[in-house]
């Protein structure tokens, strides 16, 4: 077995440019955390209106929002994401179809496509945290802000939200953590994040066993750091006087 | 506009393309459970560097992608095992991809049954080494039998999300059903098509299997 251990090989030049291996891994980080917040954002924004509408009064809206999510869980994330990318654009107006696959840049059209899909796989499974979050909470909050003359929409912004937004943090941050580790599939439409980089890397320098494993380490500690993060916002917005607002 | 007659002569590689995947969803399920099942046992343990290992592996598996995990056991484990058994046969795809499901299906599968083994009152346990059982006799007769009872809902979600996980075989060019419908359906000119009724079949199974698993979950309640 002829394998050339060189864990210096992230400082060696790729040979294109003056690129170093490592400047690729830096650049393949920055797409994954570009990717990974603009979907954070949209599945935030949609999630939380399609928890909101599940969980009210009327049955059409509920319905809707429940189909919403029937369809975007039970459809693989990789099936929707060639959808949103071969799909999708086929049937866009022929000026902004033009717009999507000429005057874009490959990396740009890609990268529009895996925002959008991520965004809206994710939506289904934050509106889902949100509606539980809504209905874990008492039913006498609701009555209560009721009888004190709120009207529906009080009633969410005041009264329930912000306390489901605050119970639901836990696992909100494994979606966030979700979102990030799935971003790694736009890898599989060719743009070039930190996977992508990782195996560009591995095949430029031969240095299969190097380049997967920095991958890894950026990936854990990305994640690990996450969760700190997640867990400090926990800690600061937690609802005094729950069970979990006690001891640690 | 849309055409979709083509995928008729289409359908027995398409059928074996999901018998590929099931196959590749029930040998990771079992191999997933068997493994986490031995992790979460690890994590409870009273031992330290047991239950140490084993809640590293659960944090680390639960905390990098998984077709990062496909990319190691597809691209650099199998030389790490040529190297060390010194044979060049290679590993192969399917097999790679099963040890890369299992390995990270585990991580999940094991927070589900230490969440299960938890949930039982320590009474059970106590009673157990009362009546002379030793740590083995207990877990295997009284706990695990009750813990994965109530588990078998978490267990079958779990495994509904892996069914659409098994797609991710596409980035080492498995011929699973997603890949397959991608090759027929750019061979015959109609991508489109083919597309639609692939995200279609995993959504009616999918959907299906949620709506069954939805149903015991009322059965099973202990």
């Amino acid at each position: 077995m002829n394998y050339h251990w060189d864990w210096g090989v992230f400082f060696k030049s790729t040979g294109i440019g003056h690129e170093i291996y490592l400047d690729w891994f830096i650049t393949g980080l920055g797409w994954t955390v570009a990717v990974a917040m603009v979907a954070w954002v949209i599945a935030l924004i949609l999630g939380s209106v399609l928890g909101v509408m599940r969980t009210l009064p009327n049955k059409t809206l509920s319905g809707v929002a429940g189909g919403y999510v029937a369809l975007f869980r039970n459809v693989p994330l990789l099936v929707q994401l060639f959808l949103w990318y071969f799909l999708v654009p086929d049937f866009l107006p022929e000026s902004l179809q033009v717009w999507f696959k000429q005057d874009l840049k490959p990396a740009t059209s890609a990268y529009i496509s895996v925002v959008v899909c991520l965004g809206l796989f994710t939506a289904a499974r934050v509106c889902e945290q949100v509606r539980t979050g809504i209905e874990a909470l008492p039913k006498g909050q609701s009555n209560a802000a009721y009888a004190m003359g709120f009207t529906l929409p009080q009633v969410y912004r005041h009264v329930l939200l912000p306390q489901a937004f605050r119970i639901i943090i836990p696992p909100m941050t494994s979606e966030f953590l979700n979102v990030f580790k799935n971003s790694s599939v736009a890898s599989l439409i060719g743009l070039m994040e930190l996977l992508a980089q990782t195996k560009q890397t591995a095949e430029f320098s031969a240095n299969l066993f190097e380049a997967f494993t920095l991958a890894t380490v950026i990936y854990f500690v990305l994640n690990m750091s996450l969760m700190k993060l997640m867990g400090w916002v926990e800690n600061r917005v937690r609802v005094p006087g729950l069970i979990g607002s006690t001891g640690k | 506009m849309m055409d979709f007659s083509q995928i008729i002569p289409a359908l027995p590689a398409l059928t074996d393309g999901m018998l590929l995947t099931l196959r590749l969803l029930g040998l990771s399920v079992v191999g997933g459970v068997v493994l986490g099942t031995l992790l979460a046992l690890a994590r409870l343990s009273d031992r330290r560097v047991l239950s140490g290992l084993a809640k590293f592996y659960v944090n680390y598996f639960r905390s990098i992608p998984l077709l990062l995990v496909i990319s190691w056991f597809y691209l650099v484990v199998p030389l790490i095992y040529n190297w060390l058994t010194g044979s060049f046969e290679p590993v192969g795809a399917f097999t790679s991809c099963l040890v890369a499901f299992v390995m990270f299906e585990a991580a999940y599968y094991a927070e589900i049954v230490r969440a299960g083994i938890q949930a039982i009152p320590k009474g059970q346990v106590n009673a157990a080494y009362a009546l002379g059982m030793g740590y083995g006799q207990a877990m295997r007769l009284i706990v695990l039998p009750q813990a994965f009872r109530k588990m078998t809902p978490l267990f079958l979600q779990q495994s509904i999300i892996l069914f659409q996980d098994t797609s991710l075989v596409y980035a080492v060019g498995l011929l699973d059903f997603l890949n397959t419908a991608r090759s027929k359906g750019d061979i015959v000119g109609l991508p489109h098509e083919f597309l639609i009724f692939a995200g279609a079949v995993y959504f009616v199974i999918s959907f299906g299997a949620t709506l069954l698993v939805k149903r015991l979950q009322k059965r099973f309640a202990v």
